[in-house]
């Protein structure tokens, strides 16, 4: 259980790590990786050894206490050891998303000095060289995975074995060094810099001490208690957060096994594999397993599709009645067993949640129709509310005490408060340090001790903490009212037919929508239909493609208030991408850009006109150019 | 049963000489010389009916040439049946994938590897001692030479003939691989490749060529000019089963005759890019 660790001001991670080390030494898991097809244990001791190696390795590099190590590359052990040997050695990590895009990584690299960068092959060696040049504080790329390496020679180039046998020769000459590396510090200095992708403008670097980590982590499992028996698997971004407070805040603080995936492709059937018994993704990931659930659905025999149906009506019953906070009768309980055993424990364990105690999401908003989904499978699945600047949570669900439009109430040791313009402001021990190099953003997130978190919000009677949506993303419809565009699109993607949504109606006379499809589903479908196509933008932009669309926005709009429906829609004739800049690296919709990226597609909308033409240029990811002259359909939804 | 020598990097691998191959009156091959030395990426370009596909079959036993030698390792080799050839050390992929479709991609590969299999249907049938060590120095080496090599983790349990042509064009070159051969012989391994495939492609021949642990010599046919110029250390080109010309990239791009006979003028680049 996490109660027993007392969190000091003295106390750092690499201190908890040397103690965690020290305590489980080589028989026990400390991570699993899968490799060559079985998973590979690695215990404490080993864990201990590597990292201690790959720090004395960077001290003898060069590395001085507050230098700024970067780490990008997917998850493996050698990802988190980079990490772990880097604070040890008194540095500040500093994490980038695994598909940065150039520009992206030599504004991070740049901007945060750092002087050491850990890639994992060949793809991140590439990235790193290109940029050397414009980043002159950079000094060495360290990489590990010698495929395709071999005719690589720059002096700015060492492999991660290298930099260990370098820390053994330390080692050697001063066998205390790892241990007076890792006692120096205090819970209060920097840990860890962390670039948040924001909706609006240039990454801004947050600064979060040691104790800000370890003290969520600590709040965090005082609600929801975990051991270091269970399993967790690692496959999100360690530049998001969420990863970063379930792998070091809560993972080293209770000790249990962090597994990685084989490939990021292979993630899915890994987890199945492993059963974790904690998770946390953003509603991204859940929206993906409910439409592999529901595009199974659509494929299977008559018998299981009656089975399914069955047991989701229990499901649900039972689910709405926990919701209501209503006794469950005694026969309802026995037919929810039946459900169980016949068809839920079987879609769980496909879903790699047949052992899941608490299932989390958060970084987004995610739609009462997922959460209800969830549930009725008998996921224990919470919100959680929280940003980068609290180090990962701040506000989560109880168990039995879930209402899916809110996140929940404030963890042990947080303060929320509503200001009068109705923004969200928290006070912890969590909160950050400040923005790196950027005082006037500090300033404004930072006021007496308080956390501005530019989302607006409300406590409801219970206690609970609802939020909006970004400030500026709360519209207003023609009566009046206010409403979150968030809400809709969530309803809109419950469909597996529809990808991304994207709904527009401030200050307008009508709600209106531009919907892309899920280029895989609606492809399947239409292959069923013996409907042709070649490419997203056909498809795309087939009637039969609009009445099943369509069909999905009537059913969305269903129980909502006539204002707030979607009018009329057009179906983009590209995904939505973060590549494009139209998404977040997290898969949030920057809004403004694709206001004024996609105008043409707006006014048609709130015109009379029922196609827009499309004339543009795409580039894809390997840099190759496609020019794109389509007309998009526009139509009206019937009510 | 022609036992093998050992040679060094540089030494001709396979030689033909003066191969002529026949179809009725028509002469697909009329007298073809060519020397593939050990470790080099030899490509083989042409027009269609060139008779390149007629070439590789020659080498690789399916076809007999009427006239002229083939010999491996200094060795002649006209006799001998494509699956004895493939115990020397030569394994090709094909122009369109045989691949067993109804097995997975795990099982492909293995059968590639059933020539280095020594445990007899004994021990095999009961898992015993030796067949189970053997097994696992298989499966081993699959796992982590070729699996990983050719980044087909994520399907290494489906069924080949559900996925995509890509792919399945992969699992053929992992599974002429595990034969571990000394010569490769892929008939045009980017045909029908979407871009990013054939890069992916030709970094997987430029590793088996180039790594350590592989360094196989491949004789590569193929009609993406890009690709080719790009990879060979040398090129030959045929005409109507006649040899233009044998050279480095270079050269051949500046052959007069090969620009007139084959590449055509502006011809020269014609890529997919």
């Amino acid at each position: 259980m996490a109660g027993g660790l007392e969190i000091t001001e003295d106390l750092t991670i690499p201190k908890l790590f040397w103690k965690k080390a020290q305590e489980f030494g080589a028989d026990r898991v400390a991570m699993r990786e899968k490799e060559f097809g079985v998973w590979r244990p690695i215990a404490w001791a080993q864990y201990l050894e590597n990292v201690k190696h790959l720090a004395l390795g960077l001290v003898k590099l060069g590395l001085k206490k507050g230098d700024k190590v970067s780490i990008i590359g997917d998850n493996r052990p050698e990802g988190l050891w980079a990490e772990m040997a880097a604070l040890c050695a008194g540095g500040i990590g500093v994490w980038l998303f695994q598909d940065c895009l150039i520009d992206e990584v030599r504004y991070i690299i740049d901007h945060s000095d750092s002087r050491f960068l850990f890639g994992e092959g060949q793809e991140e060696v590439d990235k790193a060289l290109s940029i050397i040049g414009e980043c002159p504080k950079l000094e060495k790329v360290i990489w590990d995975d010698p495929k395709g390496m071999r005719n690589y020679d720059q002096d700015c180039l060492i492999s991660l074995k290298e930099v260990q046998a370098l820390g053994r020769e330390l080692e050697k000459e001063q066998p205390n060094r790892f241990e007076e590396l890792v006692e120096q510090g205090t819970g209060s200095e920097v840990a860890l810099l962390f670039y948040t992708s924001g909706t609006t403008s240039l990454p801004k670097g947050a600064l979060l001490s040691h104790n800000n980590m370890l003290t969520m982590g600590k709040a965090l499992m005082s609600v929801d208690p975990c051991y270091d028996t269970d399993d967790y698997v690692s496959y999100l971004p360690f530049a998001w957060i969420g990863e970063q407070m379930m792998s070091i805040s809560c993972g080293l603080q209770i000790g249990y096994t962090i597994n990685f995936p084989e490939e990021p492709e292979t993630a899915q059937e890994n987890i199945r594999e492993i059963g974790p018994h904690v998770m946390f993704a953003p509603p991204r990931m859940y929206e993906q397993m409910t439409r592999t659930v529901q595009v199974k659905y659509l494929d299977a025999s008559w018998t299981k599709r009656k089975f399914f149906e069955l047991s989701n009506k229990i499901g649900y019953h039972v689910a709405n009645l926990k919701f209501e906070k209503k006794p469950i009768p005694l026969h309802w309980q026995l037919l929810q067993w039946l459900a169980r055993i016949t068809v839920q424990n079987k879609v769980r364990d496909h879903l790699g949640l047949s052992r899941v105690r608490n299932a989390y999401t958060g970084g987004a908003a995610m739609g009462p129709d997922h959460f209800r989904f969830f549930h009725a499978l008998g996921v224990n699945l919470k919100q959680i509310y929280g940003q980068t600047e609290v180090a990962g949570i701040s506000v989560v669900h109880r168990s039995g005490d879930i209402k899916f439009d809110t996140v929940g109430k404030p963890i042990p040791g947080t303060d929320i408060k509503i200001t009068e313009d109705g923004e969200i402001i928290t006070r912890s021990p969590s909160v950050f340090l400040g923005y790196y190099k950027n005082p006037e953003a500090t300033d404004q997130a930072l006021q007496d001790g308080w956390l501005y978190s530019d989302d607006k919000g409300f406590i409801d009677e219970d206690g609970h903490l609802v939020v909006f949506d970004r400030t500026k993303d709360v519209f207003t419809l023609k009566d009046g009212q206010p409403f979150s565009p968030q809400y809709l699109e969530t309803r809109l993607k419950f469909s597996p037919y529809v990808r991304d949504a994207w709904v527009l109606g401030h200050e307008r006379d009508y709600v209106a929508a531009v919907m892309c499809i899920d280029y895989n589903v609606v492809g399947n479908w239409a292959d069923e239909k013996k409907l042709n196509y070649t490419s997203y933008p056909e498809l795309s932009q087939k009637p039969e493609v609009y009445e099943l669309v369509e069909k999905q926005i009537r059913q969305a709009n269903k129980d909502l208030p006539e204002s707030a429906r979607v009018v009329r829609f057009t179906n983009l004739y590209k995904e939505l991408d973060p590549d494009d800049d139209e998404l977040t690296r997290t898969r949030k919709l920057r809004r403004s850009f694709v206001q004024k990226r996609y105008e043409s597609i707006v006014n048609a909308l709130y015109s009379e006109d029922d196609s827009v033409h499309i004339d543009t240029t795409i580039r894809y990811e390997d840099g190759r150019e496609a020019h794109i002259k389509t007309d998009m359909t526009i139509r009206n939804v019937d009510q | 049963m022609v036992e093998a020598n050992e040679i060094q990097k540089g030494d001709v691998l396979l030689e033909l000489d003066d191969v002529h191959m026949y179809f009725g009156k028509v002469a697909a091959l009329a007298g073809v010389n060519l020397k593939i030395r050990k470790e080099e990426i030899h490509s083989v370009i042409g027009p269609n009916g060139a008779g390149k596909t007629v070439m590789m079959n020659c080498i690789n036993g399916l076809y007999r040439p009427q006239k002229g030698t083939v010999s491996y390792k200094g060795q002649q080799i006209n006799h001998l049946r494509p699956h004895q050839r493939a115990r020397l050390g030569l394994a090709r992929t094909f122009q369109k994938v045989e691949v067993f479709g109804g097995l997975t991609v795990l099982d492909n590969i293995r059968l590639g590897r059933h020539l280095h299999y020594k445990s007899g249907i004994l021990s095999g049938s009961f898992y015993l001692g030796k067949a189970k060590k053997e097994e696992i120095e298989h499966r081993t080496f699959i796992e982590e030479e070729i699996i990983d090599l050719l980044e087909i983790e994520q399907i290494r349990h489906h069924p080949v003939g559900m996925l995509p042509y890509g792919l399945q064009k992969r699992v053929e070159l992992g599974r002429a691989l595990a034969l571990e051969p000394e010569l490769l012989i892929l008939d045009e391994p980017l045909a029908g490749l979407n871009l990013e495939e054939v890069e992916d492609m030709a970094r997987f021949i430029l590793d088996i060529n180039e790594e350590e642990r592989w360094k196989v010599t491949c004789l590569l046919v193929e009609h993406d000019m890009g690709v080719v110029m790009d990879l060979s250390d040398r090129v030959f080109v045929l005409n109507f089963g006649n040899m233009i010309t044998d050279g480095t990239p270079d050269e051949v791009q500046n052959n007069p005759e090969v620009i007139k006979a084959y590449l055509g003028e502006e011809d020269l680049y014609a890529t997919r890019r």
